[in-house]
């Protein structure tokens, strides 16, 4: 196990190099100006600016820098909030969408799990039918319409929840529900396909025989099993909720990473740009790793090794 | 279609609310306590929240280049003058108006007794420090050079020297302390707006101690910055800050006119957001809607509308071939609708445009500028036509392919797709292709030329016509089309020069200057004047809205009982 993690770990260095500097050239080809009043300054304004930024140099000189700075921790600053370290903007932007994430996630797949699993105890009854409704409908429809809806009515009309803002814990559950129903969604219907497919193999069907509880068959017996190709989607989506939404985020005005990148990639902030990318990459390389020791945990057939034959 | 589908949804919102409903409680007071505030009419707090849609980029008065930094920057600072309630630049750190001298180039300003916050005096030396930062290469400040190149004697060449990482000495800016109290400020050659100079942020004072002290960390966060203004910042994390707090600076030498004492201002950016946290009574004033929200609140009293100085055309760039052509360029100008693009596509209170200098910008005498020039380049199918008939017959061609250079978010796709819809109609042979990019590509390749059409906006940064008529000079800093007259250039050279002094002929010289332009030359295609509107509770009184630089003033602000 010790020495398979160290090769993971090595893989994930190279494969985080890899993305960096694949991201670097890729976003110097990017068109756009960094400069937000690029439409005023003289020739000779725009060429003290791009040495201010570093960017009157060549492309790979400006790229050996980053590397070298990044490796010491330097992320550099933000152009469009002059003065602003990229570290620490994207500490403080990473808070409120991880929580949110985190809190959506939670939510989503307890819900989901169960509602995928009593489609597929009651398969073909109006149970799945409702169920599998409820899947379609939330992955088809774009968060944001649901954000809206929430705001609108919960907000504004019932005056249950706050509108806005991000400043305690009510703050954040309209956003949380708005943000649940993609993964709600998603981890229902992969539940159902699962647990249906898990129910109907030899094993249950010998557990049936042998007398077991109806409750036991299927929490112990099945849900174990269908639980493993859950786990596999579950990752990356997690990634993707903890690293923010721009739409959710934008509508209840959270401070939150999603935007802030989506931004920095419209006004051309290469920093920032590069700095988020990191760190999705960095969060995403984590969570594979995780899921794949998780693999081992939940379905011993499966052996995590170091490749010693 | 449509509406089922939005039943649906309905019904889905109210399954989740009931269970929202369940697991919550407990937020009831909020609307209440708001209606008890009013009630207690005698005695209002002085205070209201506002949103705003974006954080702030810098509080750098040197370093500031957007509304956003201009309009808290101009609240908790102060400059050698200030706009007024009308948006008039009167004596403000300056006591009383400079002495000129006979050539209009040397301004000698005495400093009323003013303070920091932090209790130090505001001196001239205060004046010299920032200005000389704001024009020093090192600094790299976009505002610096572009306000003072041509105007404050020595800038450009500070500049130049820069850009050529040659020597440079600060010291031959036009701005020296005479003592603590006696600015002297030379400048390149008379100005005929010095008011709206000296009243902009980027002109105002720096306490030199204060910024050296501080170092890299000066104006990061509300601790430290300083004030002389009518307001200080007490809250202010930084940059990407959400929330701020204004209060009544109550060492500013005004003060007794600031009645507002307490502004907390959030950042939103979803305009339809904002509108719903107004509608909750979670702020008092939201920021500017987007035009698909306007016409919901017509006639409501709470909307506040007023039309910008900004004003939006067609350049056209006469790198290609077929726009070089004067006929073609009328055709283009003279074929789309813009009554119609302003009523119905905008739909937000714009108004058609057809001129370069807006209205209700600058006047002579209380006669607006557009009053004597009037209307140029009418929508006239028509004349359109005849035009493009002359113009293809010149260049020995039936039709023609235009790449058309628009903005990617939905409201400037919207105008962009009418707009090529309109020209295509109306001009036989004409094919438009668009490409629509973000602000800053759309930027990026106006500066390389890189278009033949492109639809583009200009806010004026002082209240004279000679911001906008600028543009167009040969070879300009921000003409970048290619457009090149020299009765055009002889008369900005004129207003700038020998008539800066002479308030009526300049005037004039402008108003020639934008016939030209539009009458003999369509140089640009004027579309639209822009207007803004935002909503704001009846009982704040007292905004002001300017046009170029702070886009509000909170200093005369009250809140009223019902």
């Amino acid at each position: 196990m010790g020495r398979y993690l160290v090769q993971r770990v090595f893989y994930m260095v190279i494969t985080l190099f890899l993305i960096t500097s694949l991201t670097f050239f890729l976003m110097k080809i990017i068109p756009g100006t960094p400069f937000a009043s690029a439409n005023k300054l003289s020739p000779a304004q725009m060429e003290i600016m791009k040495a201010k930024y570093g960017l009157d140099e060549p492309v790979p000189v400006q790229y050996a820098k980053y590397i070298g700075n990044v490796v010491t921790g330097d992320f550099g600053i933000s152009f469009q909030f002059s003065n602003r370290p990229v570290s620490e903007l994207i500490v403080k932007r990473m808070g409120p969408s991880a929580q949110l994430g985190f809190q959506a996630m939670f939510i989503g797949t307890i819900i989901g799990i169960f509602l995928g699993v009593i489609a597929a105890l009651r398969q073909n009854t109006w149970v799945d039918y409702g169920a599998t409704f409820l899947a379609v409908l939330g992955k088809a429809v774009p968060s944001f319409v649901f954000a809206g809806l929430l705001q609108y009515f919960v907000g504004v009309k019932l005056g249950l929840l706050p509108v806005l803002f991000w400043k305690g814990f009510e703050y954040t559950i309209l956003p949380t529900i708005a943000l649940a129903i993609f993964p709600i969604a998603i981890t229902a219907r992969f539940m159902r396909t699962e647990m249906i497919d898990v129910l109907s193999s030899d094993y249950i069907t010998l557990a049936k025989a042998k007398g077991a509880s109806y409750f036991e068959i299927a929490f112990k017996h099945a849900l174990r099993n269908a639980l493993i190709p859950v786990i596999t989607v579950l990752g990356p989506l997690f990634v993707s909720l903890m690293t923010g939404s721009l739409v959710i985020e934008k509508i209840f005005a959270i401070p939150g990473i999603g935007e802030q990148f989506v931004t920095s990639i419209t006004l051309n902030d290469y920093p920032v740009i590069m700095g988020t990318t990191i760190l999705y990459a960095a969060l995403f390389v984590v969570i594979i790793l995780i899921v794949d020791i998780l693999y081992g945990i939940i379905d011993p057939r499966i052996r995590v090794s170091g490749g010693k034959k | 279609m449509k509406k089922s589908k939005y039943s649906l949804l309905l019904v889905l919102t109210l399954v989740f609310s009931l269970i929202l409903a369940a697991c919550s409680g407990g937020n009831e007071g909020a609307d209440n306590s708001k209606e008890e505030e009013n009630n207690a009419a005698s005695d209002v707090p002085q205070e209201f929240k506002m949103l705003d849609s974006s954080e702030i980029p810098t509080m750098d008065t040197v370093l500031a280049e957007g509304s956003t930094s201009f309009t808290y920057i101009g609240n908790v600072g102060e400059g050698l003058y200030r706009l007024d309630k009308d948006g008039k630049p009167v004596p403000a750190m300056s006591d009383g108006e400079p002495k000129v001298n006979d050539d209009k180039t040397v301004f000698t300003f005495t400093l009323r007794d003013a303070k920091w916050s932090n209790g130090d005096p505001v001196t001239a030396q205060d004046f010299v420090f920032a200005w000389q930062r704001a024009i020093d290469p090192k600094t790299a400040s976009p505002y610096g050079p572009y306000m003072m190149g041509g105007k404050i004697k020595g800038a450009a060449e500070i500049t130049q020297a820069g850009a050529d990482k040659k020597e440079y000495d600060l010291n031959t800016l036009g701005v020296k302390a005479i003592d603590d109290k006696t600015l002297e400020v030379t400048l390149e050659k008379p100005v005929v707006y010095w008011e709206d100079l000296f009243a902009f942020p980027t002109f105002y004072p720096q306490n030199q101690k204060f910024v050296e002290e501080k170092g890299e960390a000066f104006a990061s966060n509300a601790e430290n910055l300083l004030y002389n203004g009518p307001f200080k910042m007490t809250k202010w994390e930084g940059t990407d800050a959400q929330e701020w707090v204004l209060e009544k600076n109550p060492d500013y030498w005004d003060a007794e006119n600031v009645k507002m004492e307490k502004i907390t201002v959030n950042v939103v950016k979803d305009s339809g957001s904002a509108v719903n946290a107004f509608e909750a009574g979670e702020t008092d004033m939201t920021g500017l809607l987007s035009s698909d929200l306007v016409p919901q609140y017509e006639g409501d009293e709470r909307m506040m509308s007023w039309l910008d100085a900004s004003v939006f055309w067609l350049k056209m760039n006469q790198k290609n071939e077929a726009l070089a052509n004067v006929n073609i360029r009328k055709a283009i100008a003279m074929a789309f609708n813009k009554e119609d693009l302003a009523t119905s596509i905008l739909s937000n209170g714009s108004v058609p445009a057809n001129y370069m200098v807006p209205k209700e910008f600058v006047n002579l005498d209380g006669k607006d500028f557009r009053e004597a020039n009037g209307d140029m380049l009418v929508y006239n199918v028509e004349e359109a036509k005849k035009h493009w008939e002359a113009g293809l017959k010149e260049l020995g061609k039936t039709e023609l392919t235009i790449r058309y250079l628009g903005g990617d978010t939905e409201a400037s796709k919207k105008i962009d797709a009418y707009m090529k819809n309109q020209l295509e109609t109306n001009l036989e042979g004409l094919t438009v292709e668009l490409e629509s990019v973000p602000f800053a590509v759309r930027l990026e390749r106006d500066n390389a030329m890189d278009y033949d059409l492109q639809m583009a906006g200009w806010g004026p940064d002082y209240g004279n016509a000679i911001s906008f008529a600028d543009l167009w000079v040969t070879n300009g800093g921000s003409n970048r089309m290619g457009y090149t007259n020299e009765k055009y250039d002889e008369l900005i050279k004129k207003a700038q020069g020998e008539l800066a002094t002479k308030p009526k002929e300049n005037f004039e010289a402008l108003q020639e200057a934008e016939r030209i332009l539009l009458e003999e030359d369509a140089g640009i295609a004027p579309v639209y004047q822009r207007a803004s509107n935002i909503l704001i509770n009846p009982n704040l009184k007292g905004l002001v809205e300017y046009q170029y630089g702070p886009d509000y003033s909170f200093k005369w602000m009250t809140m009223q009982g019902e």
